[in-house]
């Protein structure tokens, strides 16, 4: 169905090619995933597909691209429309129209098909992803994973062969996810269109993949059995490195596959020790949980953890409201030094809104904050982010010149520190960015470690971060739990937003849910993690009831055994 | 069937009160307007993003009213005998004689200015209506397909403008972040750089998602009917021009008139029609024109009619109260109560989607 046969993509200011020599065969009716490093050509190859790379973003592509017998030299990307449906990273952005039907309607008005055929369609996508109580709505009131399901369909209302989909779920919570991903098993399955997907969070796609193809960045594409490839790829979800920790053969991919072959494993492991050093394991928050579960000698229950007798920051009864939306409502929340907090919940939860408002920079409705016994909230932004830093969720928008060091000498000033503060703080984060380059150029990790870096220049005492692992690969979000991790040594309090479980798992000791703007579940990570699926890692799903969480847990066990 | 207006008719509906508003100076018809323009449109919209832009307008009303009296008071125009205060005057050299820097400044002149920037007021705040109750998207999508590449760019251009607002806003909120309260000339620059990088992207990714979706496909249509199109529309644009001059200046020949702009009308439209033939496209579930349509079409018709043909005994005189001497403005009995009927749209079926 797709062919590409020896194709590369190269522009004319790049050092090198972007794609070098493809050579991809994707037959009808199956689900490829396409995987590698930030920056190892993805999209472009994703994009080569339907004809938008050479024809809309310029540079050369040598080799031949056909997709359903169609070159796409040829025919440029509106000849393709019936024939490749391609959702965007951000749907948001490609929106053409402004109401869910319109958006569902357009490729059809485009491709000039008859009124009852696009009513009839138009009905059926509504029931196939589940949005026919959103018909009316405005695209812009959707949520994020609504808004994403709206892409998804729009592009099927074409009745397109191929869907090439960049990054489906990387903005979406677990739940949403799930929904997203349960509609493409279902197309692949019931009406054999083939589906390419390029996606960072692997271990929610890897398991419905049958064909991985590995982009090395600086060599020829590797495609093949997705256990195979993923083990030898450096970004593979934890149930494929702990198969390959363990010696699982075939490699696994999906929970159900690793469960069957962990029995030995589980085995060898358990019972778990008393002086487990778990990276995750909790300390009991000054705040109280509500939860804890009779569980024989759990890790969290022996390990003290660091200092946090003196919250640092404390919440009380905090609302925020916007017009008549409530979006945080009542929240008490008190966090310690050392301690490394994740919020989590459903898109529109409150997560954000919360850290602003803690932040003392967005809006309060009602409640008081302090931090170290001061409100932010009365502070001027100045000395306000000597006591609370917030790196937002579009890390960009904190930085606005031109070079990377003109926004470390910037941070400096603005902060009062001396010259090279910021800088020493950003090579500590990541090492080896260079002085001259424009920071729209970085890559996702270097970038969020630039305004983190930034944030960190006037030593506030509390880092807040809002859903930081948008666009990380699994090195780069080690590299970042690393950093977040001796910061807190350091005795910072840290807190984050995010929907990414196995994140979580990595890094934090206390974990929050928020539903509707109140908290849900407030404890230590294991606990709370594992209390529901959704909100699982894949290394506790495959060892249950083993309280081990990440990969890196359970080897550090085995080589203690 | 709880289906929305068309959006042309809430425009047609807008324009009726804007005639209203361009023919009278009376500030009682203009606040009349206004009341009337906000109060449909707070009742009849719907839950939509673009709902709010009523209250924008209004402010947006305020501040011309504002500007058009500081140019009153600095340069000065239409004088009078109430002097209130006077200004010192700058002296202007010769070339620029007939032009005042300060000066006195009087009640006439100032009562004046004022009905000046009401009336503009009051056409910004018909256009916010309009822009509240009808999505100008919709509109554009009625077009005859000919047009469809201008609608098109004129859609993407629309929605550049409050996505630069939302990008300004977020932005703004991180670098209060960054410990600076940005203001002055000095946040252009720093607000501009990540507002536009963003928004350019944003229209790049459009472009893009527009381009992978069939927009623009070929139907491949031969030289000699697009050359046909292109003569036939430039053709007609010019006897619409030429007829509409001709029709307006008294000493025209009578050929360019009407005639003209006959021959103009029916040259466009035909070139309106084979050009749609070339863009292939279809129309997901068209606005269609209904009794509630023609309802809020009249009541606007009946409001503009009233005031543009009211005899001088039922308010006519009215419409321009005198400012040299000054006197209290009259309410025009007839055009008042013809701009009562445009309050007519309140009275159709609620529809508000659910």
């Amino acid at each position: 169905m797709i062919r590409f046969e020896n194709v590369s993509v190269s522009y004319p200011d790049a050092p090198g090619p972007t794609l070098s020599e493809v050579d991809l065969h994707v037959p009808e009716g199956e689900l490829c995933l396409v995987v590698g490093r930030t920056g190892s050509g993805k999209s472009t190859l994703l994009r080569a597909v339907n004809g938008l790379v050479p024809h809309f973003t310029g540079g050369t592509l040598t080799g031949r691209v056909l997709v359903d017998g169609r070159d796409t030299r040829t025919h440029p990307p509106r000849e393709l429309a019936d024939v490749v449906g391609l959702v965007a990273q951000d749907p948001q952005a490609g929106f053409v129209t402004d109401s869910v039907e319109d958006e569902l309607a357009y490729s059809m008005e485009s491709l000039g098909l008859p009124n009852p055929v696009m009513r009839k369609r138009v009905e059926e996508t509504l029931d196939l992803l589940g949005l026919a109580d959103l018909r009316h709505r405005p695209l812009a009131t959707l949520s994020g994973g609504q808004q994403q399901r709206v892409a998804v369909g729009a592009a099927l209302t074409a009745h397109p062969r191929v869907l090439v989909l960049d990054e489906p779920t990387s903005a979406l919570d677990p739940g949403a996810a799930e929904d997203v991903l349960a509609a493409l098993h279902r197309l692949v399955h019931d009406l054999a269109m083939t589906v390419l997907i390029a996606e960072h969070r692997l271990e929610r796609v890897a398991q419905y993949a049958d064909r991985v193809v590995w982009l090395p960045g600086d060599a020829k594409p590797v495609a093949g059995d997705p256990g195979e490839v993923l083990a030898g790829a450096p970004v593979a979800p934890p149930v494929v490195r702990l198969g390959q920790l363990a010696g699982w053969r075939p490699i696994p991919v999906s929970i159900r596959d690793a469960r069957r072959l962990a029995g030995p494993l589980r085995e060898q492991l358990g019972p778990p020790p008393t002086d487990h050093p778990a990276r995750h394991t909790a300390t009991p928050s000054p705040a109280g949980h509500r939860t804890r579960n009779g569980r024989t000698a759990p890790p969290a229950d022996t390990h003290t953890g660091p200092d946090n007798g003196t919250p640092l920051l404390r919440a009380e009864d905090l609302k925020v409201r916007y017009g008549t939306v409530e979006a945080v409502r009542g929240i008490d929340l008190s966090v310690g030094e050392g301690e490394r907090v994740a919020v989590m919940g459903r898109n529109g939860s409150g997560k954000s809104s919360l850290l602003w408002a803690l932040q003392g920079t967005g809006k309060r409705s009602a409640g008081t904050v302090s931090v170290n016994g001061t409100d932010p909230a009365d502070l001027k932004p100045g000395p306000r982010r000597r006591r609370i830093g917030l790196v937002p969720q579009q890390p960009a928008d904190l930085l606005y010149l031109h070079t990377v060091a003109a926004e470390c000498a910037q941070a400096d000033r603005e902060s009062d520190q001396p010259r090279g503060t910021c800088r020493a703080a950003l090579d500590r984060l990541t090492p080896d960015i260079p002085d001259r380059q424009h920071p729209r150029d970085l890559s996702e990790g270097q970038r969020l470690a630039l305004a983190l870096a930034v944030a960190l220049t006037p030593r506030p005492r509390v880092i807040l971060l809002d859903e930081p692992t948008r666009g990380l690969d699994y090195p780069a979000k080690t590299r970042l739990a690393e950093a977040l991790h001796t910061l807190a040594d350091e005795g910072h309090a840290i807190i984050l937003a995010t929907h990414d479980v196995e994140f979580v798992a990595e890094y934090a000791t206390r974990v929050i849910v928020l539903a509707e703007g109140e908290t849900v579940a407030d404890g230590p990570t294991g606990e709370v993690v594992t209390a529901s699926p959704t909100f699982s890692p894949q290394t506790a799903k495959v060892l249950a009831p083993l309280p081990w969480l990440t990969v890196t847990d359970v080897a550090t066990a085995l080589a203690t055994r | 069937m709880n289906r929305a207006l068309h959006p042309g008719a809430w425009w047609l509906w807008a324009l009726g009160l804007a005639a209203v508003g361009s023919r009278t100076t009376n500030p009682l018809m203009l606040g009349l307007v206004i009341a009337i323009a906000g109060f449909v449109a707070v009742t009849c919209r719907q839950d939509t993003p673009w709902a709010s832009s009523y209250g924008v307008f209004l402010k947006f009303g305020l501040v011309v009213i504002g500007i058009r009296v500081a140019f009153h008071v600095l340069l000065g125009g239409i004088g009078g005998p109430t002097v209130l205060f006077a200004l010192p005057e700058v002296p202007l050299p010769d070339w620029a004689r007939g032009i005042r820097l300060g000066g006195p400044v009087t009640a006439e002149g100032l009562v004046f200015a004022l009905y000046q920037g009401l009336q503009l007021a009051t056409l910004l705040c018909c256009v916010g209506a309009a822009n509240a109750l009808a999505n100008a998207k919709r509109l554009l999508r009625s077009l005859p397909a000919a047009l469809y590449e201008v609608s098109v760019a004129v859609v993407v251009a629309m929605t550049v403008a409050p996505q630069l607002v939302a990008g300004a806003r977020s932005v703004r909120r991180a670098r209060a972040l960054r410990g600076e309260a940005v203001r002055g000339i000095r946040a252009v620059k720093v607000l501009m750089v990540p507002v536009l990088e963003d928004a350019f992207e944003r229209s790049l990714v459009l472009a893009a998602a527009m381009d992978s979706r069939g927009y623009g496909r070929n139907a491949g249509l031969p030289t000699s009917t697009r050359l046909l199109t292109g003569a036939l529309v430039l053709g007609g644009l010019i006897g619409l021009c030429v007829g509409a001059y001709g029709l307006l200046d008294g000493s025209a020949p009578t050929v360019a008139g009407v005639p003209m702009l006959a021959l103009g009308t029916v040259l466009a439209v035909a070139g309106l029609r084979t050009g749609s033939r070339r863009v292939r496209r279809s129309r997901y579930r068209p606005d269609t024109w209904g009794a509630r349509e023609a309802l809020v079409v009249g009541s606007a018709l009946v409001a503009a009619l009233a005031t543009v043909f009211s005899p001088a005994g039922l308010g006519g005189s009215a419409l321009s109260p005198a400012t040299v001497p000054l006197e209290p403005p009259q309410l025009p009995l007839l055009p008042a109560l013809g701009l009562l009927c445009a309050l007519a749209p309140v009275l159709t079926p609620e529809r508000k989607t659910p």
